[in-house]
């Protein structure tokens, strides 16, 4: 089955989310954020427009003072705008960050169950999901083992399996993997863009790293710094498979470089 | 199903043999080896220092200061530990044990209660923290033997007096322990369990409570020390009627002039509170451990 294929069928799999536009996953409208008062506010986000289709894959990058972590952060619900719209039309949204702030005192599926149990969702259908999602990223094994026992990618897939715990459509994703060496951050790639696919989801994806924007996003935005609006937007077709060294993802990450460099160079001037 | 990405089933085996290499294990010892070892290196101290006190005590008693040794005052080690084997041999030592851990429960228990109980609203109610935590610092900075005038006169001479002091002194390092895990759960953590869901009583529940474990416990010792010292302060100055407690023993071996009387009963004080220290130390190295909050090279 294809890409293309399954994003057209999507409208469908949204379901009764109440909103009036199934193929918009999350709207923001004419979005501010202004963090402070008098002459030391400072404008984070200004102005900010962007729509996500339903199951799209979605890259923001900039370079640091974009705001993206505040955008998600509204886009969660941790945080209003001062200004503008949020909406998600009520679906479910997950989040997850560059750590994977799991509970060091709970054993992998415990921290898998615990997001259930705030959800209060039955104890034997929490332990018959968590036990799928672990299997979901090859963690099986491992169920039992503490956050100290595993490694730093072990973690973070701890992390999404916690995140797809919520059974949310959107899945907010804060520099996940910003933290891992380049080796294991490729085979999450993978993995993400796995999961990503059986599970119909949108992804709103955070990231400085043009690379891994070019790697996963169907579309790349970019966003300008201090404050953060949105100057630039990448299609990316998903004609085959894609890998972090392919030429296409070069030849766009260097585009996205160059832009994002101006960018950069208009704050040194 | 073939999926358009097609990197399915050789990422999922790279992932698998990456896991694996990372946690991968390097001299791996048996286990009956590991413990056998283990049990020494916690042995050998503690026999070094029994070796050590008995031989000062012996050098003491060989060169017979002042005299005392003539005069039958001082008594060497072997003498004393005859002393206290008999001793051990009558009821009256091992009923004093009793008494003397009954209060030592009580007390702490009482303690245990209150600071928890205190610890907890404090930690809720912002404005009360500042006024609170300083009456905190306040008490522990006041040591609790001077607080016996007042018990003894509120409470007369019985228990109470006892545990009026033991909760005085204990109560404070234990709320303080719950206030401080409190305060430092990591914010990143709340900021999970936040968007997790977690609110209100399952936030305390799940996240802040488990998350202050290891600092309520820090306060919990720190807490049992202090009721420990209360307990014998309190007992060798609170004469009670009818009891027979470790204290009433001690006052009993300083009106004797019975040296080897009052060496015994303090090694019996000080076997109790390594006994206890011990329970208190294992179950703080089990919660670090499970937490990762050890060195693994240290502890293996």
């Amino acid at each position: 089955m294809s890409v293309l294929q399954r994003r057209a069928a999507s409208p469908a799999l949204g379901a009764p989310h109440g909103h009036a536009d199934h193929d918009t996953a999350i709207t923001l409208t004419d979005v501010s954020k202004v963090y402070g008062k008098g002459s030391t506010a400072v404008l984070a986000v200004d102005r900010l427009s962007l729509t996500v289709a339903t199951g799209q894959f979605v890259c923001l990058i900039g370079a640091s003072g974009c705001g993206k972590s505040t955008l998600l952060s509204m886009v969660a619900g941790l945080d209003s705008p001062t200004s503008g719209q949020v909406d998600t039309g009520g679906q479910r949204v997950a989040i997850m960050f560059q750590e994977p702030a799991l509970f060091p005192w709970l054993t992998a599926r415990k921290n898998v169950e615990l997001a259930m149990r705030a959800m209060n969702v039955p104890k034997a259908e929490r332990a018959r999901r968590a036990a799928e999602l672990l299997d979901t990223v090859h963690l099986s094994e491992f169920a039992d083992k503490r956050p100290h026992e595993l490694s730093g990618g072990m973690r973070q897939r701890v992390a999404l399996a916690r995140a797809l715990a919520h059974d949310a459509d959107v899945l907010l994703m804060d520099e996940p993997f910003g933290a891992l060496d380049a080796m294991t951050r490729d085979l999450l790639h993978d993995e993400l863009e796995r999961i990503w696919l059986e599970r119909s989801l949108t992804v709103l994806f955070v990231t400085h790293n043009v690379r891994e924007a070019a790697r996963l996003g169907d579309r790349v935005v970019l966003l300008s710094s201090r404050p953060g609006r949105v100057i630039e937007e990448y299609e990316v077709p998903r004609t085959g498979p894609r890998r972090i060294d392919s030429v296409q993802v070069a030849e766009l990450a260097s585009k996205v470089t160059d832009r994002l460099r101006e960018e950069m160079s208009r704050h040194g001037a | 199903m073939a999926l358009s990405t097609g990197t399915g089933s050789s990422s999922d085996s790279a992932i698998a043999g990456l896991d694996n290499l990372e946690l991968g294990q390097y001299g791996v010892t048996s286990r009956p080896a590991r413990i056998a070892r283990k049990g020494w290196s916690a042995t050998w101290p503690k026999l070094l220092a029994v070796g050590i006190v008995l031989a000062a005590w012996q050098l003491f008693y060989a060169i017979n200061f002042r005299g005392d040794t003539a005069s039958g005052l001082v008594k060497g080690p072997v003498t004393s530990l005859g002393n206290l084997a008999t001793q051990l041999g009558h009821a009256q030592l091992w009923q004093a044990i009793e008494d003397t851990g009954r209060t030592a429960l009580a007390g702490y228990v009482l303690a245990m209660v209150i600071g928890t109980a205190v610890g907890a609203v404090v930690s809720r109610i912002p404005p009360l923290r500042a006024a609170v935590g300083s009456i905190i610092s306040g008490l522990q900075t006041m040591p609790s033997i001077a607080w016996f005038p007042f018990a003894i006169i509120l409470f007369g001479t019985n228990v109470s007096a006892i545990l009026f002091v033991m909760v005085l002194g204990a109560a404070p390092s234990i709320a303080n322990g719950l206030i401080t895990g409190v305060d430092y759960t990591p914010p990143l953590l709340l900021r999970a369990g936040r968007t997790m869901g977690l609110r209100g009583i399952a936030l305390y529940r799940y996240l802040i409570l488990p998350a202050s474990l290891p600092a309520y416990l820090a306060g919990l010792k720190q807490g049992w020390a202090f009721a420990w010292r209360s307990l014998l302060a309190g007992e060798l100055l609170v004469l009670i009627v009818g009891h027979v407690s470790l204290g009433v023993l001690l006052n009993t071996a300083q009106d004797n002039q019975d040296l080897s009387g009052a060496i015994s009963v303090m090694i019996v004080i000080l076997v109790f509170g390594i006994i206890v220290d011990m329970i208190f130390s294992k179950i703080d190295l089990t919660v670090r451990r499970r937490r990762g909050l050890l060195d693994s090279a240290a502890t293996s």
